[in-house]
């Protein structure tokens, strides 16, 4: 087990130096970016801010130094709004990851009922009915299921606000779009690790034996499938937020989502490279602790 | 290398091995999904390739005095324009027809620049296994780490959007997939038998990768990239859509959802049907690649 975590928190930082690679490319790739802090300036004031933000350092040089700037949480100022990034990105994170909170909810609410009830009951009407809206689910772009909610819900029958994240009702919207994006991922995960127990062994002798076919689906198979069901959805969970990113932006809600597009289209670095940051460290903790709850949850792994 | 469950739809995970030809046809052929997902395909890819001769209009002409004209069941409508027209009077089926050039573009052109990476990079950490299968590993997770749709969008921003640039960018996104498909094949086949036995008979290594040890996992590569085509559309889709597409120039589906839906009050056909296209065209492109995988695999019956 310790050996295990040892290993897992070695491989966790070396994944965020990783990261702050990639992060630390993003401006690398934009070419000159004192030419867009100062556009009309000549040469010689370029040359001079660029060796004050130490952009004239050699690559490796400013790399280790944006590594350690990070790790303080210091990005620079915004281009555009002349204020320090990260704490502009860490007040919006709190919304982004409620709207993504409620989708979860909402999906799991919905997946995990169908998911059992179509691997139950397979080759049913309902179980080819949820086929056929899993594949729909995932064939749709989740902004563009946003937009048709938005056109009947909003504008149709003028039942919840159009946009906005101000009042409960205007949340209802974005979730629901979201938690559409996230249903059918999570109810075929949970068909198939459904379908994977349902006809072990064990689960024949719990039946055999004249317990309840209730109580055999929740304690005896839901039970031993839950375990990849958490893994995937913690696997998820960029996928999740990059629905999230393209929720916000169709609903123009405040969160970390809008904040990143907007400054990504005007091209200030500082934000950009803070917000992905932010977000891939909150992947990266994320799939931390869904392997390492992996493994205490898993007795075969943990008695090892 | 730890990360074995896609990120993506589950889809992806399910194990594919190889029929025999003949048979995994007929099991394709006469599955009536399949065959409808071949249909779309079909219509989308022929609209593409003739979308000049067919579509009824030039997709940019503009015409004031017919803006917002409604489809033509509706009352209003007009045959000319059987699908409306949107904010400054061009012909959306035209638009459509044109769209679907650029989506199928990126899409597949993304796919490939994804498989030539995934495929030596698994092939190589596979077959190199120890140290470079681990740093090979810690770059997928890497790449497993940001939203990808969001990088993707920084990329293509900040190296300036065009087309190759968006193709190329998708392209990195998903590459990992084959890394892990191929990885697991080389690893399984390494030790058969036959491989053995061309390695004792002197073969050098990357003829044994070539002849004996790639064409084994081919099949796994098409399901995987079928699949991955829709997911490339949806993507390119969601870049337009937030605003860096490959120029204004060129009607795509993403961008005109986006155009579309500051005239959601009004038009409702503007958001709405660019929407159904790229529904369409992924829905078909999931059920082929999924009766692809079904109909490959020896073990169904």
């Amino acid at each position: 087990m310790s050996a295990f975590l040892i290993r897992r928190l070695l491989r966790f930082f070396v994944v965020c130096i990783g990261v702050s690679l990639v992060t630390f490319a993003i401006l690398q790739a934009s070419g000159d970016p004192i030419a867009l802090i100062m556009p009309e300036a000549p040469e010689a004031d370029r040359a001079k801010l660029r060796e004050a933000l130490g952009l004239a350092d050699p690559i490796p040089i400013q790399f280790v130094r944006f590594v350690a700037n990070a790790a303080r949480g210091d990005f620079g100022r915004s281009f555009f709004h002349r204020e320090p990034a990260f704490p502009l990105v860490v007040e919006r994170l709190p919304t982004t990851l409620a709207l993504t909170s409620f989708a979860v909810v909402l999906a799991v609410l919905v997946a995990v009922p169908v998911g059992i009830y179509s691997a139950v009951r397979r080759n049913t009407v309902t179980d080819h009915a949820a086929t056929v809206v899993v594949f729909l689910g995932q064939s749709m772009p989740v902004f563009w299921i946003g937009i048709m909610l938005m056109l009947l819900f909003a504008v149709q029958w003028r039942l919840l606000p159009v946009s906005g994240w101000d009042s409960w009702a205007s949340v209802i919207l974005p979730s629901v779009t979201l938690g559409a994006f996230t249903t059918p991922l999570f109810m075929r995960i949970v068909r198939s690790s459904m379908l994977e127990v349902i006809n072990l062994d064990y689960v024949r002798t719990a039946r055999a034996k004249g317990v309840s076919e209730w109580i055999v689906i929740c304690r005896h198979a839901l039970r031993n499938a839950a375990l990849p069901i958490v893994t995937v959805i913690g696997l998820q969970f960029g996928l999740l937020l990059g629905g999230a990113v393209l929720t916000e932006s169709v609903f123009a809600i405040p969160g970390l989502g809008r904040l990143l597009v907007r400054s990504i289209l005007q091209l200030d670095f500082p934000i950009v490279q803070a917000g992905v940051f932010v977000l891939a460290m909150t992947i990266v903790t994320a799939n931390l602790i869904v392997d390492v709850l992996y493994v205490y949850l898993n007795p075969t792994i943990r008695l090892r | 290398m730890a990360v074995t469950v896609s990120r993506d739809a589950p889809a992806y995970d399910a194990p594919v091995r190889v029929a025999s030809g003949s048979r995994a046809w007929r099991r394709f052929a006469f599955n009536p999904a399949a065959l409808t997902g071949v249909l779309i395909l079909l219509i989308v890819v022929g609209a593409a390739l003739a979308a000049p001769w067919v579509a009824p209009h030039d997709p940019a002409k503009q015409s004031l005095l017919r803006r917002f004209t409604p489809p033509v069941w509706q009352a209003g409508g007009n045959a000319a324009y059987p699908l409306g027209t949107d904010q400054v009077g061009r012909d959306v089926l035209s638009r459509l027809i044109h769209g679907a050039r650029i989506s199928l573009l990126v899409g597949v052109s993304a796919v490939v620049v994804s498989v030539l990476l995934g495929v030596t990079a698994g092939l190589v950490s596979g077959f190199m296994g120890g140290k470079v299968d681990t740093i090979i590993g810690t770059i997928v997770d890497v790449n497993l780490s940001f939203p990808q749709i969001l990088l993707a969008l920084a990329f293509v921003a900040a190296l300036g959007p065009s087309l190759v640039t968006i193709i190329v960018v998708i392209g990195l996104t998903g590459w990992e997939r084959y890394v892990r498909v191929v990885r697991g094949e080389v690893m399984a086949l390494r030790e058969k038998e036959f491989v053995e036995a061309a390695r004792a008979i002197g073969v050098s290594r990357p003829r044994i990768i070539f002849r004996h040890v790639l064409p084994n996992t081919v099949s796994s590569i098409v399901v995987l990239s079928t699949l991955q085509v829709a997911q490339a559309i949806l993507t390119e889709a969601g870049l337009s859509f937030l605003g860096v597409g490959s120029g204004r120039a060129y009607p795509t589906w993403g961008q005109m959802i986006s155009l579309g839906r500051d005239f959601v009050t009004v038009a409702w056909w503007l958001p709405t049907l660019p929407g159904l296209a790229i529904l369409l065209t992924v829905l078909a492109i999931n059920l082929v690649g999924d009766r692809l995988r079904d109909a490959l695999d020896p073990r169904a019956v």
